[in-house]
């Protein structure tokens, strides 16, 4: 976990940052440093002013006002150049870290944005959150204490030559102290980096069990399974007691032993400086100074625990961070356009195609939808239904093989031609955290308030809309928990209606609608589309089937039968087999 | 609903109400905070040290004494080594009784968050209650661990080197307090101004991860319909108002963080200045007093850094800890809400054996402060009936599917399983016999076998291949990857909307109940995954009361007796025949829809 592998990767990781961010950087550092010299400064000043103002006055009995003065002058001074260190320390390392975190940040949305749907598919949704989120901020997490530590690194250079300065013997306690200081934080980084990681892991378990049985919170009530899940609960909750036990544990020996060290340098530094007192090598002020210096050490070494510490989990972070950002693939877009307007026809020639590297499930398909018609692709579960009208609208491009409309490869089109040209609305509805009105016009150029009226009212989602507080200007929430599943799809059907596409695919859109809702969604499309919009409609309800003007049949990602329904009902026995699978289910239980 | 506690309730209440909910907190508490003590006294050891070793060793009359000097030093090491000691075992201790309460508060809080009614469930996003514990009990862990105990060290710091300053000189730790005074009077406005920038940090990283999950969940919308830009430009600037957020906060905190600087600079060179006219004797001149030595000059210059630390650790800590308590307040409430749907648990009447039979004595429901979502229900429906629920969306047919299950209770009037009053039926016995299939089929992320023993864990694999077998599902089963020991996926996402019904079903067999009720899936299923669904449904309800959610009108036409519920009153039932020939009735309308869809 913290083998030297992660530290020289850490390092990188840190030198990348810092010519990412040099000037931040710059102010954060010479921040520090300057707070470090003035943090020696401060006990040479106090040293001095005891030895050479307070011991002649107490001695004699009489002060030097102009001494005193300037002592004092010379302690506020120093407080006041300390303050303007902290200043440019925090400042410059928060601007750095807020400002790399940012960037990546940036970065790692903008290529998601950008890599095409198969690589998404690839992905779990949950890792991808993960690294916006938590990776980017976690590499970046010991940015916050690295001018910090760059400053303590300085000022403990600072401390062993002002302590050689004044008495090499006095530099030898503190040569021995310092690495002490720095040998204990290595020695803690790595036992505790094992710990706290497992530890984090744990609580990660924790929150997933906790998500999963609230999830399913109904249905553990009605199993009466509150006490068993309750069971699985405790023993994650309780290995991440004893994980964060021994943790704690650790850093309880820890924080104590820092502060003791810088302590145990004082008392050294007593017993050395009483030495060379006697042996007159040395001054009072001399022995003061570099007492006081080893108790004001003491809270800024451990900032270089702090960097250490975060090391690995910043690496695995960074890891993940640029597996993104390396990703490649993106889809590239032409700059063509489909001429003319009106419908467009859509069709697929020997298209074959897989995900990943797993079984096609498209095997050479064929189909011409001519422009203005409405065509159902039908088939059961698996049979390459999505795929194809993914392939529709270029969210994934063919293995091999070609997608044309009006005989233009989708390939060759510009990214907004083709968004103007298609519209693809999916089984699962999508609504973004925004109005009724802008999930339905996505911010369209050509689509304005009376367009999205008139998708909202053919999408028969008029009347719900109309009784929101704020009618379609009414926000929906985060992923539209306002609404029903129902009133989500018509939502998606308008906006996908909204633009007035050339071509219409619609995957199995209308699932969650209430039968009665589809069959006056359907009879308004019909009307409404018209001879300026084809149709390709995946479909399952006998309804929505016989929208088609034609239907093609899928059975394992090839093309088996195509023609009008009637005639495939009377000819091919898997298609009638399938469709009629209501009235069989009938049969069965009547 | 019991509203437990009002929103501005003290930081004290809350905390007394806290450590009294969890004892483990107090268990050896006098202990530990002895070895805080002696952690505490032994860092005032150094610079009692110094000043004897300066006043009687070094300046000692005829040069510097070693042996005084050694002795001194070594005594001081001695109570160092006792320190760290002390200090571990403080902190182990600590540790050890912070995270056994807080894991036993956690497990409670989760079982409590079971106990609510489904009502109480749903009030709450599903992210808020996975708070209550997690995030809220990490925060109250770490506000216990640095700032709680170590906020009654710092006291002890605070106090222990007020008392030793107050030995070497009263008129100087009167100077220190004075410096520090006005501080401690204004950091209460500081704090708020500190927690009006971490509330707005909090809000934008809400905005922020909501940004980034629609990104990602709705990647395909936002390509075909060319949004990446719209997106993009949402996100940057989400991610800007983050980052500008997060730097005001770290501004106004080091703001805070120099004040204590400052002033601890200030108190050094007062207490240098009046020290030193102090040790000149000018304090006698004015009648004062107070002369003192080199050494104690020395030690007190050492005391005051010891008495600024602390004050500087509680400014920095205190935002957290404040939010902290706020995060308490919360798990202590959601405990503090009482079940309003309650367990008669040992006290409960047994149900007859058998299949039941169900009764609605004049049922009535309302939500909290709502209308009556469903009135006037008076029904009885025999043992071993079949029947189907059908209704547009809203018309109460959902919940009373809920109030048949117990998930609510009435509002008005009564539910009775074969004559005996539901709510004194007891939960274990209850959830044995009476069995719901949820709409969404909840599947847990592990296999299709450990789903279905959910509700019996003693199943064996045999067994639950055989119950696949008896709804006539062997051929789907056998059709899986690793049969019973396919991964099912988060909530069951690798299996299709029907499939899960199909699993959720045989779940519901095997816990063999004599009470089945059923909530159809409203989604379209394929065909062939509906034809094993009718035919698996058919096996299960066999011999036994069934209610079953009909969004299907096939099943309705299947059932003994059809409820037909509009805007929340029952308006027909009947056999479906004999329903469906009622012309212009709402049954008679979603019938002839129905139809449109399927010939």
């Amino acid at each position: 976990m913290y083998g030297g592998g992660v530290l020289g990767r850490g390092l990188r990781v840190l030198g990348r940052a810092i010519r990412d961010e040099p000037v931040t950087f710059a102010v954060g550092a010479l921040g520090s440093v300057l707070f470090a010299l003035m943090t020696v400064a401060s006990a040479k000043v106090i040293g001095a002013v005891v030895g050479s103002v307070a011991v002649p006055a107490i001695t004699a009995g009489r002060v030097t006002a102009g001494a005193l003065a300037l002592g004092a002058a010379a302690i506020l001074g120093v407080s006041l150049l300390k303050i303007i260190g902290i200043f440019g320390r925090r400042l410059g390392a928060g601007a750095m870290q807020y400002r790399l975190q940012a960037r990546y940040r940036r970065e790692v949305t903008a290529r998601y944005l950008d890599l095409p749907v198969s690589w998404h598919h690839r992905h779990p949704t949950g890792s991808l959150l993960s690294v916006a989120n938590n990776d980017v901020e976690s590499a970046y997490m010991p940015i916050a204490p690295l001018p910090f530590a760059v400053g303590t690194v300085t000022m403990l250079l600072a401390a062993i030559v002002s302590l050689l300065v004044t008495d090499w013997v006095l530099a030898v306690v503190g040569l021995l102290v310092f690495p002490a200081v720095f040998a204990v934080n290595v020695v803690y980084s790595r036992r505790s980096a094992p710990l706290q990681a497992r530890a984090q892991r744990l609580r990660g378990d924790v929150a997933a069990v906790a998500h999963e049985s609230f999830d399913g919170a109904l249905v553990v009530k009605t199993a009466g399974r509150e006490a068993a899940e309750t069971a699985r609960f405790a023993a994650v909750s309780d290995e991440l007691r004893d994980a964060s036990i021994a943790a704690g544990r650790v850093r309880g020996l820890f924080d104590p032993l820092m502060d003791a060290l810088p302590n145990l340098g004082t008392l050294a530094v007593l017993v050395v400086g009483g030495i060379r007192l006697a042996g007159n090598d040395i001054q009072v002020q001399d022995l003061v100074g570099a007492a006081f210096l080893f108790s004001v050490l003491a809270f800024p070494v451990r900032a270089i625990g702090w960097v250490l510490g975060d090391l690995p989990r910043s690496v695995a972070g960074w890891e993940r961070v640029h597996g993104v950002l390396s990703a490649t693939g993106e889809m590239r877009y032409g700059t063509g356009e489909v001429p003319g307007a009106g419908a467009v026809a859509l069709s697929f020639d020997d298209v074959t195609f897989a995900y990943g590297d797993g079984e096609p499930v498209l095997r050479g398909v064929t189909v011409d939808v001519p422009a203005g018609r409405t065509v159902a692709v039908v088939g059961a579960t698996g049979s390459g239904k999505s795929t194809l009208t993914a392939l529709a609208a270029r969210l994934v491009d063919p293995g091999s093989g070609r997608v044309t409309l009006d005989g233009v490869d989708v390939r060759e089109l510009s990214a907004p031609a083709l968004a103007r040209t298609v519209a693809l609305v999916s089984q699962v509805p999508f609504v973004f955290d925004d109005t009724v009105a802008g999930n339905v016009a996505l911010d369209r150029a050509h689509v304005g308030p009376d367009e999205v009226a008139a998708a909202l009212a053919l999408a028969q989602a008029d009347g719900f809309v109309g009784a929101l507080p704020d009618g379609a200007d009414t926000p929906v929430g985060e992923r539209g928990t306002s609404l029903s599943g129902g009133q989500r799809q018509r939502i998606t059907l308008a906006r996908g209606l909204a633009g007035r596409p050339r071509l219409l695919v619609l995957d199995d859109a209308t699932s969650a609608v209430d039968p009665r809702v589809e069959s006056a969604i359907l009879a308004g499309l019909r009307r409404a589309a018209g001879a300026d919009t084809t149709v390709l409609v995946v479909a399952y309800r006998r309804a929505t089937i016989a929208l088609a003007d034609e239907v093609v049949y899928l059975d394992e990602g090839r093309v088996v039968a195509r023609g009008p329904h009637q005639e495939l009902l009377a000819t091919v026995p898997g298609y009638a087999a399938l469709v009629t699978a209501y009235e069989t289910a009938e049969e069965v239980s009547a | 609903m019991t509203a437990p506690t009002t929103p501005d309730e003290g930081t004290w209440a809350t905390l007394r109400r806290g450590v009294a909910l969890s004892p483990e907190l107090r268990a050896g508490l006098p202990g530990t905070l002895a070895l805080a003590l002696a952690s505490t006294l032994g860092k005032v050891a150094v610079p009692v040290a110094v000043q004897q070793g300066l006043d009687r060793g070094v300046r000692a009359a005829g040069g510097p004494d070693l042996g005084v000097i050694g002795l001194v030093a070594a005594l001081a090491a001695v109570l160092l080594a006792v320190t760290v000691a002390s200090a571990y075992l403080m902190n182990y201790r600590l540790y050890r009784s912070t995270e056994t309460a807080l894991a036993a508060l956690r497990t409670r809080t989760f079982r409590h968050v079971h106990d609510l009614s489904v009502l109480h469930q749903q009030e709450e996003r599903r992210g808020a209650l996975v708070s209550r514990v997690t995030s809220d009990i990490d925060q109250i862990s770490r506000f216990l661990q640095y700032s709680g105990v170590g906020l009654v060290v710092n006291a002890g710091q605070v106090l222990v080197a007020t008392v030793v300053m107050l030995v070497y000189s009263w008129q100087l730790t009167i100077l220190v307090y004075l410096v520090f005074l006005p501080l401690a009077l204004l950091m209460p406005r500081f704090q708020r101004w500190q927690q009006s920038a971490y509330r707005r940090v909090r809000a934008s990283v809400a905005v922020l991860y909501g940004a980034i999950a629609e990104s990602v969940v709705g990647a395909p919308v936002i390509r075909a319909y060319g949004a990446a830009e719209r997106t993009r430009t949402r996100l940057n600037r989400a991610v800007d108002e983050y980052r500008t957020s997060q730097y005001r906060a770290q501004s106004r905190s080091v703001v805070i963080t120099t004040l204590g600087e400052g002033a601890s600079g200030l108190a050094n060179a007062l207490v240098v200045v009046a020290g030193v006219l102090l040790g000149a004797g000018v304090g006698r001149a004015l009648g004062v007093g107070g002369a003192l030595s080199v050494g104690e000059l020395t030690a007190f210059v050492f005391l005051v850094s010891l008495f600024v630390q602390p004050i500087q650790v509680f400014t920095e800590t205190l935002s957290e800890a404040q939010n902290a308590v706020a995060g308490w307040r919360r798990v202590l409430d959601i405990l503090d809400t009482r079940p309003d749907v309650a367990d008669p648990g040992e006290t409960g009447r047994p149900l007859p054996s058998g299949p039941l039979s169900v009764r609605f004595a004049d049922v009535r429901f309302a939500y909290p402060d709502g209308p009556d979502v469903l009135s006037d229900v008076d029904l009885t429906l025999p043992a071993k009936s079949r029947v189907a629920v059908v209704g547009e969306t809203g018309s109460g047919k959902t919940t009373f599917a809920k109030l048949l299950t117990r998930l609510m209770d009435p509002t008005g009037g009564r539910v009775e399983l074969s004559d005996v009053p539901l709510g004194e039926v007891s939960f274990a016995d209850l959830r044995r016999r009476v069995v719901m299939v949820p709409q969404d089929g909840f599947l847990f992320d592990s296999t299709v076998g450990r789903n279905v023993a959910f509700v019996r864990p003693d199943l064996s694999d045999e067994r639950i291949a055989e119950a696949f077998a008896e709804l006539g599902l062997a051929d789907w089963l056998a059709a899986l990857l690793s049969g019973l020991d396919t991964p099912v996926g988060e909530r069951g996402e690798h299996l299709s909307v029907g499939e899960r019904q199909l699993v959720a079903l045989v779940r519901a067999a095997v816990a063999d109940p004599d009470l089945l009720i059923l909530d159809e899936a409203t989604s379209a299923v394929d065909p062939a995954t509906e034809v094993r669904l009718q035919r698996a449904l058919d096996a299960v309800t066999r011999g036994r009361t069934t209610v079953t959610i009909a969004h299907r009108l096939s099943t309705a036409e299947t059932a003994d007796e059809v409820l037909v519920f509009d805007k929340g009153r029952i308006v027909q039932r009947g056999p479906h025949a004999t329903l469906v020939a009622q012309p212009g009735s709402v049954y008679a309308r979603l019938h002839a829809s129905w139809l449109e869809q399927t010939r």
